[in-house]
């Protein structure tokens, strides 16, 4: 058990981060694929994902708010919203008074909101449960992301899958690829001689440890990233903003929307923000990071829906848990268990997906899931990414029906 | 022996590789472990960060700057005064063993919002990095920094916050899936009681905060407080292997635990009194230590500050744009000191590898290299650069491959060694 739990440690405590999960990377033979890709742009048709995740367990039940429920009155006296205040979503739910923009777009129905999504046995560890999330495996460890596997079922081409994040998130480590990754201000190369001598570091060299092979391969892949993704950046860092945002979310998302609309063919993007372990004080300040998390979407999703390529893309967005059902007694939560999940985009049929967890038949304190996250990856992948989510997802059998267009 | 200077330092700077295979391992091993007096930490000490800046009223948008500007301006003053030091220090272990420290009780300013509480965690870190852990596990269960970061002065009788009592555990002493919820719940009681006073940098226990009564964790019961929980967690048989796993994990292979054999000697030389000290010296006495597997990717202020040992570059007498840009650098490459993403502390190995923190990395290397004195390579013919520049950064053997990249630019010793320190030889721990 030790390896297995020591494993388990390097993985979910971000002790050793996604790639070192995929044992035995070889070298990505991808030179090739990426001259196919620039000559060959993403197509119609072909759906993009951009996964938000949220880190440090965002409290869905003062994002999707059931305010007129006595129970949720009761078990946060100082924390609850009260009726007035929420959004309202109809059936007795209210979005939080600091997501306006998401509120336009339920209105839209381009917003869906899948209720009371987790998984059997909810483990309230940040590390094991966000691992859980992006693994997309409740039960055993394994080494390799949801997409990661994606990317292993497809072609192994990294390039289809970019982070926008400062560190590789495990959910895009897969077995054989790791996904690309971009900085927010692009990938401006050295020029002459130094950047031949500098590609010449990243070639094979027989013989060499695992690890060192690592850093080649990834220095081949910034060349080649940067071919493709560094020209759709402005050099200058000044990448043309979505409109009315701040902060880095807002940045990250705005380096996809130039990524979509030049046609980059990678179909998968990871983005994220965090600080949402909210142990004390919650309410202001979860309520300016939902302002924030709202700033950053609304005007892209806005954005996406002015170009035919922007009108393939559908935003997931997800935290590793909900917290418990009662504040703790500084005017916070702690860790808890299920929580909602935002699909929204031009694909997306807007509304309500899922029951709302009760606040009174509680597992120990906590929510109990109504929806397996499973089932929407599993949406997403047959929907939007358009592979059968069967060897990704260990064949799990459900989905959330009608959650996209057909 | 290289791979000792590596890992019980920041990597060796121009010939020490080479005294210390006159001096012997088993006496290199131990001069790193029982320094003499320090010239290098002696000439770097503590900066004075002054006085705690003001915190601002609510809805006071001026003071509210004002306030995030002298955090920022006392954040990089902190900052770069370590890496200063850890670049400065002739004995580098303690320095690397407070890093390993603040990677392991990884607490970030972002929320403590006090550089001087960082400083002062950090002190306590170095003061008891390399004794027992007991004491080093005490004191951060009462340290001012770690009690904001993980709401420990929110936690008080009748009212308890767990975020401090599970992150102890799992984190920090005994790992997941080792303890239940209820464990979680009654040792947040425990710890019930404790506040900050930012300004004296002190923190206190309030006897009406705390929670006298009778608490069970992990199978004890009794009136726990702080000093007993933690000595209830490290009693527990599966914490030894946890804490020496974490060490091994950062110090010799990131990938693989221990075998078990040899973990079975390092929990033994940790011993009954959790001596920090007496298992960094079995580790070096084991076999796999020097074993080829056991290879690790340098974490960027590793990397970054075995690079300056190495180029004899120090960030204290590096213009003030190009200290800025130094930070900048770290940033990209996703890892400045004082700000780990979160309490699990930074990843390891591979998750440095991504593409744009390759880009970061040459743009560092670039900048040390133009502050460096490279005589040593630029006095010397084309045909010896290579092996110059391999001593220079003390690199065991160049590959075929790397000579071939690092022979297009021989004529630009700023750029060769830039490039050097960016050879998978050099990038990696070997």
């Amino acid at each position: 058990m030790f390896t297995v739990s020591r494993r388990r440690f390097l993985v979910f405590s971000g002790v050793a981060g996604a790639a070192a999960l995929a044992g035995g990377a070889t070298q990505v033979p991808w030179s090739s694929l990426f001259d196919a890709a620039s000559t060959t742009p993403l197509q119609p048709g072909q759906g993009v994902l951009v996964v938000v995740t949220l880190y440090g367990g965002n409290d869905g039940l003062n994002t999707v708010i059931p305010a007129s429920d006595p129970a949720y009155q009761k078990a946060r006296p100082d924390l609850a919203y009260q009726p007035h205040e929420v959004l309202d979503l109809g059936e007795n739910l209210g979005l939080n008074p600091g997501m306006t923009g998401l509120k336009s777009l339920w209105d839209n129905k381009e917003l869906a909101i899948v209720r009371g999504v987790g998984y059997p046995v909810p483990d309230h560890s940040h590390f094991r449960s966000m691992a859980i999330w992006q693994t997309a495996s409740p039960t055993t460890s394994v080494p390799t992301g949801w997409l990661g596997r994606w990317l292993d079922a497809t072609g192994d081409d990294p390039l289809r899958a970019v982070s926008v994040e400062p560190v590789m998130p495990p959910l895009l480590a897969g077995a054989r690829a790791t996904a690309a990754s971009l900085p927010v201000n692009g990938l401006k190369m050295p020029t002459g001689k130094l950047n031949q001598a500098f590609a010449a570091l990243g070639q094979s060299q027989t013989g060499e440890p695992e690890l060192a092979a690592r850093v080649a391969t990834s220095m081949t892949d910034l060349q080649n990233a940067a071919r493709v993704l560094g020209g759709a950046v402005h050099e200058d860092g000044n990448t043309k903003p979505n409109k009315g945002q701040q902060g880095p979310l807002a940045q990250q998302l705005a380096v996809v929307a130039e990524l979509v609309e030049a046609g980059v063919p990678t179909r998968a993007y990871s983005v994220s923000m965090g600080g949402f372990d909210t142990h004390a004080d919650e309410r202001g300040t979860q309520q300016d990071l939902l302002k924030e998390l709202d700033g950053a979407l609304t005007p892209f999703v806005n954005r996406m829906k002015g170009t035919q390529r922007g009108q393939q893309v559908v935003v997931l967005v997800y935290s590793e848990f909900g917290r418990r059902v009662a504040a703790n007694g500084s005017d916070g939560t702690d860790h808890g268990t299920a929580g909602p999940v935002f699909v929204m985009g031009a694909p997306v049929n807007g509304g309500f997906y899922g029951q709302q967890p009760s606040l009174t038949d509680l597992d120990n304190g906590d929510l109990k899931e109504s929806t397996d996250f499973r089932s929407v990856y599993g949406t997403m992948l047959d929907g939007v990414l358009g592979t059968d989510a069967g060897q990704v997802l260990d064949n799990f059998p459900t989905r959330v029906d009608n959650l996209l267009k057909t | 022996m290289r791979r000792l200077l590596d890992r019980f330092g920041f990597g060796p700077g121009p010939g020490d590789v080479d005294a210390a295979v006159t001096r012997g391992f088993a006496a290199t091993a131990a001069g790193l472990l029982n320094p003499p007096a320090d010239v290098g930490v002696a000439a770097t000490p503590e900066p004075d960060l002054g006085p705690e800046p003001q915190r601002p009223a609510k809805g006071d948008k001026t003071a509210k700057q004002q306030f995030a500007q002298a955090v920022q301006h006392q954040e990089v003053t902190l900052t770069s005064w370590w890496l200063d030091r850890m670049v400065a220090a002739d004995a580098p272990l303690a320095e690397r063993m407070t890093w390993f420290w603040h990677g392991h009780f990884a607490t970030s300013d972002q929320k403590v919002r006090s550089p001087r509480l960082m400083q002062r965690q950090n002190a306590t870190q170095r003061s008891l990095a390399t004794g027992q852990f007991t004491a080093l596990a005490k004191a951060m269960m009462v340290d001012p920094a770690m009690l904001i970061w993980l709401d420990g002065q929110q936690n008080k009788t009748g009212a308890a916050n767990e975020n401090l009592a599970r992150e102890s555990m799992e984190l920090f002493m005994l790992g997941v899936d080792r303890y239940t919820e209820t464990d979680v719940r009654e040792a947040a009681r425990a710890l019930t009681g404790w506040v900050v006073d930012r300004d004296t940098i002190t923190a206190q226990v309030v006897p009406r905060r705390h929670d006298n009564g009778s608490k069970t964790v992990l199978g004890t019961t009794g009136n726990l407080d702080e000093g007993s929980f933690v000595d209830v967690v490290l009693a527990q048989p599966k914490s030894p292997e946890y804490v020496v796993g974490r060490i091994w994990s950062r110090l010799v292979c990131g990938v693989a635990p221990p075998p078990q054999d040899v973990l079975e000697r390092l929990v033994a030389a940790y011993g009954a009194n959790r001596d920090i000290h007496a298992t960094l010296l079995a580790i070096t006495q084991e076999p796999t230590f020097t074993d080829s597997a056991q290879t690790l990717v340098k974490q960027p202020v590793e990397w970054v500050v075995g690079l300056m040992r190495a180029l004899r570059v120090r960030p204290s007498q590096l213009p003030a744009r190009s200290g800025a840009a130094l930070l900048t650098g770290l940033r990209a490459m996703g890892q400045v000191p004082f700000l780990p993403p979160n309490v699990g502390g930074w990843p390891s190995d591979t998750a440095w590898l991504t593409t744009s923190a390759g880009l970061a990395r040459l743009r560092v290397a670039q900048l040390l290299a133009e502050h460096a004195d490279l005589s040593t390579v630029s006095g010397t013919a084309s045909a010896n650069r290579l092996a110059a520049t391999q001593s220079l950064l003390s690199v065991d053997q160049w590959s075929s491959r790397t000579m071939a990249a690092l022979r297009q630019v021989l004529d630009t010793p700023p750029q060769l060694v830039a490039l050097a320190a960016c050879a998978p030889e050099y990038v990696v721990s070997l």
